[in-house]
């Protein structure tokens, strides 16, 4: 009874139609407003980039996990191939072979994973977790056996123009940042104005219907897992010019689940079809800022965990009371 | 014709003499013959682990010593479930790296209980067994903590201001550091620890980290890296940031030659804190010699080697200061 007052008190503030991306806009916008009044530095041009580069690897993963997750799929693998194409690729170049075509394999292996990923889920029909969670073990464990030496590479000693993805700048911008902006925008252009980005939704929207319609799934799902390996590959490349290194320990690290955090935190729902770009963006500079400021004030570490849980749970609670989910807006596999 | 048979019988003689000879040389030769060595390391595939596990092959499998590995890749339970696998097929030592000091604690006292004489490397189990060799985590800790105040506190003329840069919260190791440079640090004015936070042995996170206190704090004079293969992000904030206008950077590690001394040579590290492996792999081969051919069994002779702690820095960095994993794989 009480419950019920509570839900239509809120849903009468329907009006003002606040989604998830707007809640967690919101909360980012008030973080940064208080740390800006309360945190000595937070707030100069030099911390507010710094802020920027430090997820903006985490920010194009994002968008490589979006993508399949709007297709309603997930690629639990992308950790595990970033880190070890880029570091066969290190290990090449110490090797001796130039730049480019280290490169040139290590996004030739990045793909490959990819595709096998994709060719799985669409013609073997195995499930995306099941499939990527394997295929994650997988291709952790032959990179090390057969491909790469130790578990962290480092960066040879002149990596030429590589290094300047990590520590190069134009007009005072960070690379990695512009890299970020780069791949936002060009998901923008896909995922709206192509054909590519609107089979996506249909997929994620219904996958049997869109199927029947003439959308080729299957194809379509290939293509999708080669694409987040690409840009995992080049994500990589960034955490490697920008830290002379690859370290391979991340694929047993949590890295994958901030990933799919940040893309569900943004409001694109697992369940797919839905969310788009800036959703992405949304909840990485939730994560940004909070990391940021957190770090300023010289928080402990579980107190953070602690401090960032509560207000991604709080985000979700608020949004499941404002957008409550019926049998109208509920979704067949919804998770 | 009888001159000849005793000619003969002689040579006869002789020869069987020499084979007898070389027959006990070969056994001299293969002292260790028919023995097996079980090691279970906290992760095969870095400098450490790899340094020991290659070296001793190098160094003992010549005399016919079997080495075998389980690798339990960074999990304490699945190096447990090892160990258990271990104790039932009985080999004749077990070398245990303890992920921390309490984890694999009964059942290094079971192997022991059961005869088998365990050899722990570079961290304390709470249990004390046949054998130990290295140095200690709260070792290296200490050891960072006074190259900071050294060159951070009182009488240097900097501002004290130094940044921890932890592993996980959950690794013995960072755990253990951090005992140590609390320990050092413990009642010193002269030091402020600006800010302690966690990067997950993850070089983009202390880099993230990193930045932003250096950002947050001009006069830092100090960053303390609880591992190279993680210091590496912290060094590309302060390289960033600074250029030349060096922020201290100290760190530890394994030694290897990518990992430690190209670093140092390039300016990356300024100090580097460390044990030599080379000389720990040289300490466990005695050992392991002793215990197997002079037949020591749990609860005899206890055996120690501790490992100095040393500090590289461009001053002293020779070309001998690191060992390369290539000579040995």
């Amino acid at each position: 009874m009480s419950n019920n007052t509570v839900l239509s008190r809120f849903s009468k503030m329907q009006w003002l139609s606040l989604t998830q991306e707007k809640i967690v806009f919101l909360l980012a916008v008030v973080l940064f407003v208080t740390f800006s009044l309360t945190l000595n530095g937070f707030a100069s041009v030099d911390n507010l980039l710094g802020l920027l580069y430090n997820v903006s690897v985490l920010g194009v993963l994002g968008l490589a996990m979006a993508l399949v997750v709007i297709g309603r799929g997930i690629d639990l693998s992308l950790i595990a191939t970033m880190a070890i194409s880029v570091a066969w690729s290190l290990t090449l170049i110490r090797g001796g072979l130039s730049v480019e075509m280290a490169l040139l394999y290590g996004m030739l292996l990045a793909v490959g994973i990819g595709v096998l990923n994709g060719w799985l889920i669409a013609y073997a029909e195995i499930p995306a977790l099941f499939c990527t969670l394997a295929m994650g073990t997988l291709v952790y464990g032959f990179g090390r056996i057969a491909l790469i030496p130790a578990d962290v590479i480092y960066m040879p000693a002149d990596p030429g123009w590589f290094g300047a993805l990590g520590q190069g700048e134009v007009f005072g911008i960070p690379a990695p940042v512009i890299v970020f902006v780069l791949f936002a925008l060009a998901a923008t252009l896909v995922l709206r104005y192509t054909r590519f980005g609107r089979y996506t939704y249909y997929m994620g929207d219904n996958y049997h219907a869109a199927r029947i319609t003439g959308v080729p799934t299957r194809p379509m799902l290939v293509t999708q897992y080669g694409v987040v390996a690409l840009i995992g590959f080049v994500a990589g490349l960034v955490t490697a010019a920008s830290v002379d290194s690859m370290n391979t320990r991340i694929v047993n690290s949590t890295m994958i689940y901030d990933v799919i955090l940040v893309v569900v935190l943004g409001g694109i729902g697992l369940s797919g079809g839905k969310g788009g770009v800036r959703n992405v963006v949304v909840g990485t500079m939730l994560i940004g800022i909070l990391l940021n400021g957190m770090t300023i004030m010289n928080i402990e570490y579980t107190v953070q965990n602690f401090i960032k849980g509560a207000i991604l749970l709080a985000a979700l609670i608020f949004d499941s009371l404002i957008n409550p989910r019926d049998e109208q807006t509920a979704q067949q596999g919804d998770i | 014709m009888k001159n000849n048979t005793t000619i003969l019988a002689a040579a006869f003689a002789t020869a069987l003499a020499c084979t007898g000879l070389s027959g006990a040389a070969m056994a001299d030769d293969k002292p260790l013959a028919g023995k097996t060595l079980a090691f279970v390391p906290t992760s095969l595939g870095y400098d450490l682990t790899d340094g020991w596990y290659n070296m001793l092959k190098k160094e003992l499998e010549p005399e016919g010593l079997n080495i075998i590995v389980r690798d339990p890749n960074w999990s304490t339970a699945t190096g447990a479930q090892a160990l258990v696998s271990l104790i039932s097929q009985k080999p004749d030592l077990l070398m245990v790296q303890n992920p921390d000091v309490q984890s694999y604690a009964r059942l290094l006292r079971r192997a022991e209980g059961e005869g088998i004489p365990v050899l722990q490397i570079n961290m304390r189990s709470s249990v004390e067994t046949t054998a130990f060799v290295g140095a200690d985590w709260v070792g290296i800790g200490r050891a960072m903590a006074e190259s900071a105040i050294e060159s951070c506190g009182e009488g240097s003329g900097q501002s004290g201001k130094v940044s921890l840069v932890q592993g996980p919260l959950t690794s013995a190791s960072s755990v253990y550091q951090m005992e140590g440079i609390n320990a050092a640090l413990e009642g010193r004015e002269d030091i402020t620890v600006v800010s302690s936070q966690a990067a997950n042995w993850d070089p983009s996170q202390a880099r993230a980290i990193t930045d932003t206190v250096l950002k947050q704090h001009n006069d830092l004079c100090a960053v303390i890296d609880f591992w190279d293969g993680q210091a590496v992000g912290s060094a590309a904030a302060i390289r960033r940031q600074r250029g030349d206008n060096k922020v201290l950077l100290i760190t530890n590690g394994g030694t290897e030659q990518t990992a430690a001394c190209d670093n140092i040579a390039n300016g990356t590290f300024d100090k580097y804190m460390t044990y030599n492996v080379r000389e720990q792999s040289t300490d466990i081969a005695e050992l392991v010699r002793k215990i197997l051919t002079e037949d020591i069994r749990p609860g005899g002779e206890r055996l120690d080697r501790m490992t100095a702690v040393n500090v590289i820095d461009a001053d002293n960095l020779t070309e001998n200061s690191c060992w390369k994993l290539s000579d040995y794989k």
